[in-house]
């Protein structure tokens, strides 16, 4: 029986590799609606912003410390208590696409230990290592 | 309709004249921008927002052919001509280089040609040095951030007008080092119906250079894509398809690194990042239908042309020759 393009293509594939596209599909594509809703949401005034848009011509052109003075903006986290607020709302989706990487590594961390490539475990933990120490904030530029 | 749209694009007579109109609305575009600034200021939040989604359709347009990441197009040119700071423009940057990634991945990895695990060791220590590279970038003045990124994307253009590819590199033997990491395999190669072994060497250097694109990547908020792909292929070797593909994969790890970083710094501004990042991705779209109808060749050095252009503002904007 003829293998198709497809299947032939699939064999060569590592079960780490299939997994992690779907993680990343699943993620990419659920960031994406995330972003777009939140953004109408924000846009629409359905989520009343901390900076009003009418006013953001007169600070978005100041440096991003300057900005955060000038409107009180959070750092950090502190913007999940703030959801209520649509410009902070938008930033679910941003947050969920930056994530998206972090859940494919948790993923396939699995079939490395299953597998004992050791390597590899080693390297998926420095991997998420560096993006949940990016992630936590705890990481700050001082100007 | 979108069909429709590249059928209608096939003519001639627009194939030929389509790079040159594209030229024309960015060139026009910036120069309305930089000769209007009271209009800048009376413009409504939305007349911006809608500019940059425009902007960044024509960019992703012109991105795919071209062969460069949106990213890298995306900083100079907003940066440049836009109201908005360069701290924003960054954080916006990466997201828009993040989300193309992100777009183009799983596909990619399904077809094989963005491989796991070539694309891991080297996207861990680039996503590492584009932290440090986030970190920097938002801790020096903006007017230094401004003459670095001229300085960057001048060498660039350098880089692009110079490169060459090469489909299937020669690799004699593999280094020690990619064969403890395993980075070898095959890809199925559809155009010539087989199953391509590839290897990689020079891996220690590779690493290095990644370390430092990571870091450039970060810093200037432009991804990596033009640099990760003549790293891969010319340097370590992987045939010229893997090549870009993984480049890609080695993206969504970098890029999310240091857009963390921007998101904590309250760089990034959704009014900014959301119309930049699906005007992007629907330009991208296209561009990817356009593949067959515009010649990649001279799309290339439009991209060229325009990266030069936005290269020398920049310059001359942190030099404060040209604010």
């Amino acid at each position: 029986m003829a293998v198709s393009e497809k299947e032939e293509t699939a064999n060569l594939l590592s079960d780490e590799q299939k997994r992690y596209a779907s993680w990343l599909q699943w993620g990419a594509r659920s960031g994406l609606v995330m972003l777009i809703v939140t953004f109408i949401a924000y846009v629409t005034g359905w989520l009343a912003p901390h900076v009003p848009l009418d006013q953001l011509p007169s600070v978005w052109g100041l440096p991003v410390d300057e900005y955060l003075k000038k409107t009180g903006a959070p750092t950090g986290w502190s913007w999940l208590g703030d959801l209520g607020q649509g410009d902070f709302a938008s930033l679910i989706g941003i947050a969920w696409l930056s994530a998206s990487s972090l859940f494919c590594l948790f993923a396939v961390l699995p079939i490395y230990f299953r597998r004992r490539d050791w390597v590899f475990v080693v390297l998926c933990l420095c991997a998420l290592a560096v993006q949940l120490l990016a992630a936590s904030g705890m990481l700050v530029a001082g100007k | 309709m979108l069909k429709t749209f590249t059928q209608k694009l096939q003519s001639p007579s627009l194939k030929a004249i389509l790079p040159f109109l594209m030229l024309a609305f960015f060139a026009g575009g910036a120069y309305a921008a930089d000769k209007l600034p009271q209009a800048a200021i009376s413009l409504p939040w939305w007349g911006w927002a809608l500019a940059l989604f425009v902007t960044c359709f024509f960019l992703g347009i012109v991105a795919v052919p071209s062969g460069v990441g949106g990213g890298v197009l995306f900083v100079p040119i907003v940066g440049g001509f836009f109201p908005f700071h360069l701290d924003f423009v960054r954080g916006a940057g990466l997201l828009v280089a993040l989300a193309s990634s992100l777009a183009a991945g799983p596909s990619l990895m399904r077809a094989g040609l963005a491989d796991l695990r070539l694309a891991l060791p080297l996207a861990v220590l680039a996503s590492a040095s584009a932290i440090a590279g986030a970190l920097v970038g938002l801790a020096i003045p903006s007017n230094v951030v401004q003459i670095a990124l001229g300085v960057t994307i001048l060498g660039i253009v350098v880089l692009m007008a110079t490169a060459r590819k090469s489909e299937f590199p020669v690799v004699p033997v593999a280094d020690k080092l990619s064969m403890a990491l395993s980075m070898h395999g095959y890809f199925r190669d559809t155009a010539q119906n087989k199953n391509i072994a590839w290897k990689v060497h020079r891996t220690p250097l590779g690493i290095f250079l990644f370390v430092l694109i990571g870091f450039i990547g970060g810093l200037f908020g432009v991804g990596a894509g033009w640099a990760n792909l003549p790293v891969l292929n010319l340097l370590m070797g992987a045939p010229i398809k893997l090549a870009a593909g993984t480049s890609g994969l080695i993206l969504t790890l970098a890029s999310s690194s240091a857009t963390w970083v921007y998101l904590n710094e309250g760089s990034v501004l959704a009014v900014i990042a959301v119309p930049s990042v699906i005007g992007m991705m629907l330009g991208a779209m296209i561009g990817a239908r356009l593949l067959h109808v515009l010649k990649a060749s001279v799309v290339r050095k439009m991209v060229i042309t325009l990266l030069l252009f936005a290269g020398i503002r920049a310059l001359l904007k942190g030099l404060g020759i040209w604010p």
